[in-house]
């Protein structure tokens, strides 16, 4: 039988705010284990939750973003479960009234190919605290520093059918966040992690079928190898005559697999209920309005102005535009040398090769953009050719300093191409004189033979000559 | 929200969701309590509360918001000195494992 799986993904933002969503301690992350846990974030009696208006302006961002509704009036619920990592009993999210209504967002296949994905909701809610398993035999530790950290919480529908498709859904929802300065974006200190709703059914078939879901995927390949998994799972079960049964499931990188993580007879009922410590959170359209004149220039619309203003492929404004730093850098570079050409082949290639072979963001590049530009600038003036260009590149890598002059390290390192007529021109008689048989065959119309003249010259100046001035020195002589 | 009626109080599912320890002896007992709050819920829901908005909290006003400081320094030690157990900043429990 052939199967059509449908997918949905819930993704959790840790929003970038300095303090936590209902109190005063800090966000930051690696700090001692539990020295940022204030009497709020542990429930200690007493306490009372205080709204942090930062993680809400960075949620009305993200909606007016995915062209979503904001609701002006939401509403903290508690939603109950028990677990050490969760000194309160209760997590406060938001469940019937969320902040952000419906929207929806565009993603990007590999074929090129675009499809839209609908966004249910999102809303905001506390994190919880992080328990250790291996740290200390027979018991688990707590560490609450993370508890209360401010999510958003972002609820696909269930409109993703391929897991190349949830992967990309997950990446531009990155890309996005990133643009928007509402999350650094660290998936691996789980800044983003999603769960993934997972059914397959019958091709053809319209109702969905039974549903599990994958909790706490922290990268984008994982999202891929889980739904692959769960989905050849389901088929499995189905095709041998079994039923799936709705559960909460856990991805296991190292094996790569999903398995059932609650024990079935203890259904999840997390009895919600409006928070009577937080009020119904009211703001006016005239705060959605001056959010709205802070939203930068969204990846579509840059991908579009790359091609537009920048002539590039729709492959490299994509990839150029898909992380804001590398955006910025990409702009830095064309500002200063005006060869968007030039500077789209040093990013996507040897920057890109460097940064990836030491494992570093382009944030953290050892060439700055603004030494790449004088490069460039020097590639397009002659003075360097495209072999000492690439010397210089990893001259500058390996000084690894933003305030090192370009031109001075072009000479220091004696790179600037021959252009001096004279010099060139004594070279070549010179070869002339030594190469008389070679010179006749290039007389006689042996074209090939001027390859080997440019080459010797080219050898001799240790490629620092023009190739194009000896070519017409060469035919001068002719 | 939640859909329990007299004919379907499971006392033993609530009594784990809630961590209470109801004894089997006392289970008749808090099962006819239950069924009391249940029955004084239903009077309230035959009010007619057609075309009022549902108040999600008695006081009539809004929430007001901080500033994203960090106001708080925290005192580990201090907040440890009720936990009965810790080790090396960690507060510890009997392990649990998903």
């Amino acid at each position: 039988m052939n199967w059509e799986s449908v997918i949905g993904l819930e993704i959790h933002v840790q929003l970038a705010t300095n303090s936590k969503i209902f109190s005063g301690a800090s966000t930051s992350y690696g700090a001692e284990p539990n020295a940022q846990a204030c009497a709020v974030d542990l429930g200690l009696p007493g306490v009372l939750p205080v709204l942090n208006e930062r993680a809400i302006e960075m949620a009305i961002k993200f909606g007016l973003a995915i062209g979503a509704k904001i609701n002006l009036h939401s509403v903290f619920d508690r939603k109950n479960y028990f677990y050490p990592d969760l000194p309160k009993g209760y997590q406060i999210s938001q469940f019937e009234t969320p902040i952000v209504g419906e929207g929806s967002i565009v993603i990007a296949l590999e074929d090129g190919q675009e499809r839209t994905v609908g966004i249910t909701r999102a809303h905001l809610e506390e994190d919880a605290g992080k328990s250790i398993h291996d740290l200390f035999p027979g018991q688990t530790g707590i560490d609450l520093n993370r508890t209360g950290t401010p999510l958003l919480e972002i609820v696909s529908e269930p409109d993703i059918r391929t897991s190349k498709e949830a992967s990309a859904y997950f990446r531009q929802m990155h890309t996005l966040v990133r643009y928007l300065q509402i999350c650094d974006g660290n998936l691996a200190q789980g800044s983003m992690r999603c769960d993934a709703n997972v059914s397959v059914r019958p091709y053809g078939q319209e109702e969905f079928g039974e549903r599990t879901e994958i909790k706490n995927i922290n990268s984008f390949r994982f999202v891929e190898r889980a739904i692959d998994y769960e989905i050849g799972r389901q088929i499995d079960v189905l095709e041998s005559g079994g039923i799936i049964e709705r559960e909460t499931r856990l991805f296991d990188p190292d094996r790569d697999e999903t398995r059932s993580m609650r024990s079935k007879e203890f259904s999840e009922d997390y009895r919600y209920f409006p928070d009577p410590d937080l009020l119904p959170l009211t703001f006016s359209q005239a705060l959605v309005d001056k959010i709205a004149l802070t939203l930068p220039e969204l990846p579509d619309a840059k991908r579009a102005r790359y091609i537009e203003e920048f002539g590039l492929s729709e492959y490299d404004a994509r990839s150029l535009s898909a992380d804001l730093d590398r955006s910025d850098y990409f702009e830095a570079v064309v500002n200063t040398c005006n060869n968007s050409k030039q500077a789209t082949n040093w990013i996507m290639g040897d920057l890109s090769a460097y940064l990836n072979r030491n494992n570093l963001e382009i944030s953290a590049s050892p060439v700055s953009a603004q030494q790449l530009a004088v490069l460039i600038s020097r590639l397009d003036d002659q003075t360097l050719s495209s072999k000492t260009a690439k010397a210089l590149f990893d001259g500058l890598w390996n000084k690894a300093d933003s305030e090192q002059s370009v031109d001075d390290l072009i000479s220091e390192m004696n790179l600037a191409q021959v252009s001096d007529d004279g010099e060139l021109t004594g070279i070549v008689e010179q070869l002339i004189a030594d190469n008389p048989g070679q010179f006749e065959e290039l007389r006689n119309g042996k074209d090939k033979m001027l390859g080997f003249f440019v080459g010797q010259v080219m050898k001799m100046t240790q490629g620092k000559a023009n190739p194009q001035q000896v070519n017409e020195i060469i035919r001068a002589k002719l | 929200m939640t859909d329990i009626d007299n004919s379907n109080i499971n006392i033993t599912h609530l009594a784990r969701l809630g961590r209470l320890a109801i004894a089997e002896s006392n289970h008749a007992n808090t099962t006819q309590e239950l069924e009391n709050i249940i029955a004084m819920i239903d009077a309230m829901q035959s009010v007619n509360t057609d075309g009022i908005e549902p108040l999600s909290h008695p006081l009539d006003s809004e929430q007001l918001l901080r500033a994203d400081v960090v106001s708080e320094s925290v005192s580990r030690e201090t907040f440890q000195k009720d936990a009965p157990r810790t080790e090396d900043g960690y507060y510890l429990v009997p392990r649990v494992v998903d």
